[in-house]
């Protein structure tokens, strides 16, 4: 007997086929945005800005050597103090999430939050890395495209 | 004591004839499960519920996740 510890779970986030009455439904790891710049956190901000603009994107998101998510950084750090470090100025303890829950599963913290950090969850090598970020309005576009939530009637023809 | 394995080795060995046996409850199953998985509970997985399985290929179990 084998015993695949990574689950379902683990399947459906690395895309890979599923069956059933509803495969297919978005995850939050389908809608997240991987093009969200970088930067460790003794980088010089002056720097994180060139990067950041030249990525067409107002946030970076503070990770260490091995990608984990340490913090974020918003406009306001690098207009403010070229010569300080990410670390001086990042917002300690962004929302994060896994990347398996289905969209409608978070899309009410989502619209609280604005944003959630998409990470490598439990005891895997690479628990809390950087996934990817997913965005309200890109959740919200997916779901009135693509699903109805649970308890929404269907539309009458 | 089952072999702990990894994703890779679930595609090799069901590429091979492995047989995958979800083990979430029936509902969970019937609404998404790993394509061509069998459902058995957890609560019902006992050698007669396996024994109708072939012998001479390896069994993989999964749940949602153990991590």
């Amino acid at each position: 007997m084998h015993d695949y510890v990574g689950g379902k779970a683990d399947w459906a986030v690395h895309g890979l086929p599923l069956e059933g009455r509803t495969a297919g439904r978005r995850r939050a790891i389908d809608v997240v945005r991987k093009d969200i710049p970088t930067c460790g956190p003794h980088e010089r901000l002056g720097d994180v800005r060139e990067r950041v603009r030249a990525a067409g994107h107002d946030v970076c998101i503070v990770v260490n050597e091995r990608g984990v998510v340490l913090g974020r950084l918003r406009r306001e750090c690098w207009e403010r103090e070229a010569e300080a470090r990410a670390e001086d100025c990042m917002e300690l303890g962004p929302p994060t999430e896994r990347p398996d829950p289905f969209l409608h599963e978070v899309i009410d913290r989502l619209r609280k939050v604005g944003s959630l950090l998409i990470t490598q969850y439990g005891s895997q090598e690479g628990a809390g890395r950087l996934l990817g970020v997913l965005f309200r309005e890109d959740a919200e576009r997916t779901l009135a495209e693509n699903e109805r939530l649970p308890g929404e009637d269907a539309p009458s023809s | 004591m089952p072999i702990r394995i990894t994703r890779e080795d679930v595609q090799r060995l069901t590429a091979d004839g492995a047989v995958l046996i979800d083990t979430l409850p029936e509902g969970e199953y019937a609404e998404e499960h790993i394509a061509g998985a069998v459902n058995i509970p957890q609560k019902k997985l006992t050698a007669q519920a396996t024994a109708h399985l072939a012998k001479d290929v390896p069994l993989i179990v999964y749940c949602y996740d153990t991590d």
